[in-house]
């Protein structure tokens, strides 16, 4: 990203170079003061934190401490009562879920929401829906626009099925598949969308050491290779430390602790609460 | 050929014919099951109440006359103008888009994400509470609808196969209507198929049935596929409406026959657009075989009544997804 557009977006640092090459750029989402309540639970305590381009961001936090909450925010499941989200450097107004799917931020559920009774290759087409604008007749009749516009999606949806190594199964009614690969599938379906955010609840969750490898390497590879900025929620602290750039850690719906691996490691607060000293 | 034989072949068409109609009302339901997951115990009211509008404004009646007679205290009836076929199924089918707009905002947006037993029981309301709006808006008198389809036997195919038998058979009699809403259910198969596999909306229709909050994550809005698929359904359910209404006449009774499409479903699968069609087909011609061969001269008769529903038992037993319908997957 170039100097004068990084200066356009709040509080941007200097975009800079990880260690491993990448580069971070200025800020893709910003999340000020969210507050969240449920009837008389808060869910989420007046939360801020930003999400760079680029950057695998993690949020952390033991049972319960709001962090799949603060990412049905961000995807527009649910709606906080107070608080702004910023992305692109503007404030977003009120919105649907499907229309922040629409703006360019895919996601994964924690409990895997696929359609179970299409294909694999049905599912991750699926993905594609927001790139397809060729009129309802012409695609019914296969007319000129209509294939061309085909050819390209399912190239680049075949990119993805490749990338994910899930070609052996792109036939499969996905209710058949078992769960390791079903989170594999949701992760492609959300990528197909060549999202600029990919939002990921849990994606280890229920996954065996062997799998959760793989997820790790894809995540990261994906990253890597498409430039996707990735916000996940983990429980597995030993996972998130070696995957992300920065971390957010919650607890009780309050953010108490930001930082690298590194800082928040090593933050007493953060210790204390994935310890469980007694909050009185 | 001994006329026994024709005989039952011409049952047999004639009950593929009359299999046509069922599979059209079939039709409409299997489009709202597959995209919506909801079985719409509607869909034999909408067929209805797409006739009687259709009657309504070709012949120019005033709608809620009775209603607003018998508030305001005056004589209204007609509008005293006939409305030309075509324009009238026209404005027949936007009738039923406003209708697919209004369920959606006054049913469906308010029952995402519940049981599919709670939003089959709106169906359910939903049929009694058109039926009695139908009433209301038309009037409840049987009604002719004519839209200038052809009627009765078709004489060149019986002229061109009289010879097959000896001096006391005359050929086949087939309802030219029959034949007509055959060509209509091949052209909504095809163009329906075609639809759901190769369009974009098709394929966001199929992923809201699976799955109402994947689909929001993938940018698909539930409202306008809801208002696509239940308009879809009110125009298949207008040309069922046309053919049942043009054959015996625009009744309330018309509604019952949604109840025949429960075993042409059950044959053809819930999720089978071809399906459908297929059910239909056996189920018709199959009612009226076992009549001539077995249930008259064996049985006393009056076989139709139930033929469709034993085989649907059968079915059900033995192959519960139907012959189409989407296979049962379950993993433990």
């Amino acid at each position: 990203m170039d100097k004068e557009e990084g200066m356009a977006v709040k509080d941007s640092a200097e975009s800079y170079v990880t260690d491993d090459g990448r580069t971070i750029g200025g800020v893709l989402m910003d999340i000020r003061s969210i507050t969240l309540r449920f009837g008389g639970v808060t869910a989420i305590n007046d939360i801020s934190f930003d999400i760079r381009e680029g950057e695998i961001r993690a949020i952390i936090g033991p049972n319960g401490a709001g962090k799949s909450s603060m990412l049905n925010v961000i995807s527009g499941f649910y709606v906080p009562q107070e608080g702004e989200v910023w992305f692109r450097g503007a404030l977003r107004p009120p919105m649907k879920p499907y229309q922040v799917a629409r703006q360019g931020i895919a996601r994964t559920f924690q409990n895997i929401a696929l359609f179970e009774g299409m294909s694999v290759l049905d599912n991750v087409m699926t993905g594609r829906l927001n790139h397809m604008n060729s009129s309802m007749w012409s695609q019914a009749l296969w007319l000129g626009r209509a294939e061309a516009e085909e050819h390209e999606n399912r190239e680049r949806v075949e990119r993805v099925i490749d990338f994910l190594e899930i070609q052996h199964i792109r036939k499969t009614p996905v209710g058949r598949l078992p769960y390791g690969l079903k989170k594999r599938v949701e992760l492609a379906r959300a990528l197909s969308a060549e999202p600029e955010l990919l939002l990921l609840d849990e994606p280890m969750a229920g996954m065996n050491v062997e799998e959760k490898e793989d997820m790790s390497r894809f995540i990261l590879e994906v990253n890597d290779e498409f430039g996707t900025t990735i916000a996940l929620i983990e429980h597995d602290m030993g996972v998130v430390m070696d995957l992300s750039d920065r971390v957010v850690v919650m607890d009780y719906g309050r953010k108490i602790g930001d930082g690298t691996p590194h800082d928040v490691r090593n933050n007493q607060e953060v210790i204390d609460a994935y310890l469980g000293v007694s909050h009185d | 050929m001994p006329d026994q034989v024709l005989f039952a072949m011409e049952a047999a068409i004639n009950g593929l014919m009359a299999g046509v109609l069922y599979a059209l009302v079939a039709l409409g339901f299997v489009l709202i099951f597959k995209s919506s997951g909801i079985f719409n115990y509607a869909q034999g009211v909408f067929a209805l109440f797409a006739a009687l509008t259709l009657v309504g404004i070709m012949e120019g009646q005033v709608p809620f006359q009775h209603l607003i007679n018998a508030i305001f205290g005056t004589e209204l009836h007609g509008f005293g103008w006939e409305t030309p076929a075509i324009l009238a199924v026209v404005l027949t089918v936007g009738v039923m888009v406003v209708l697919a707009i209004a369920v959606e905002r006054l049913i469906l947006r308010h029952l995402v994400n519940q049981p599919d037993i709670i939003l089959f029981m709106a169906t359910i309301g939903l049929a009694y509470f058109m039926e009695g709006f139908g009433d209301l808006m038309w009037g409840a008198d049987i009604k002719k609808l004519d839209v200038g389809l052809p009627q009765g036997g078709s004489f060149w195919i019986e002229e061109n196969t009289a010879w097959l038998g000896g001096d006391g058979f005359y050929g086949f009699f087939i309802d030219r209507l029959d034949i007509v809403a055959t060509i209509a259910a091949a052209i909504l198969v095809i163009g329906l198929t075609a639809f759901s596999q190769f369009t974009k909306q098709g394929r966001a229709l199929r992923a809201v049935a699976d799955d109402h909050q994947a689909a929001l994550s993938v940018g698909i809005s539930l409202r306008f596929i809801w208002v696509l698929v239940w308009s879809i359904a009110g125009i298949v359910a207008l040309v069922a409406g046309i053919m049942w209404g043009s054959k015996s006449g625009v009744q309330f009774s018309l509604s019952l026959i949604a109840l025949k499409a429960l075993p042409v479903l059950m044959l053809g699968g819930f999720t089978s657009i071809p399906g459908a069609i297929v059910g239909g087909l056996i189920i018709g011609m199959g009612e009226k075989l076992f009549e001539f061969l077995i249930g008259a001269p064996f049985l006393g008769g009056a076989t139709e009544n139930w033929f469709a529903y034993v085989l649907a038992l059968l079915f059900l037993v033995f192959r519960p997804q139907g012959l189409f319908g989407d296979k049962i997957i379950e993993r433990v």
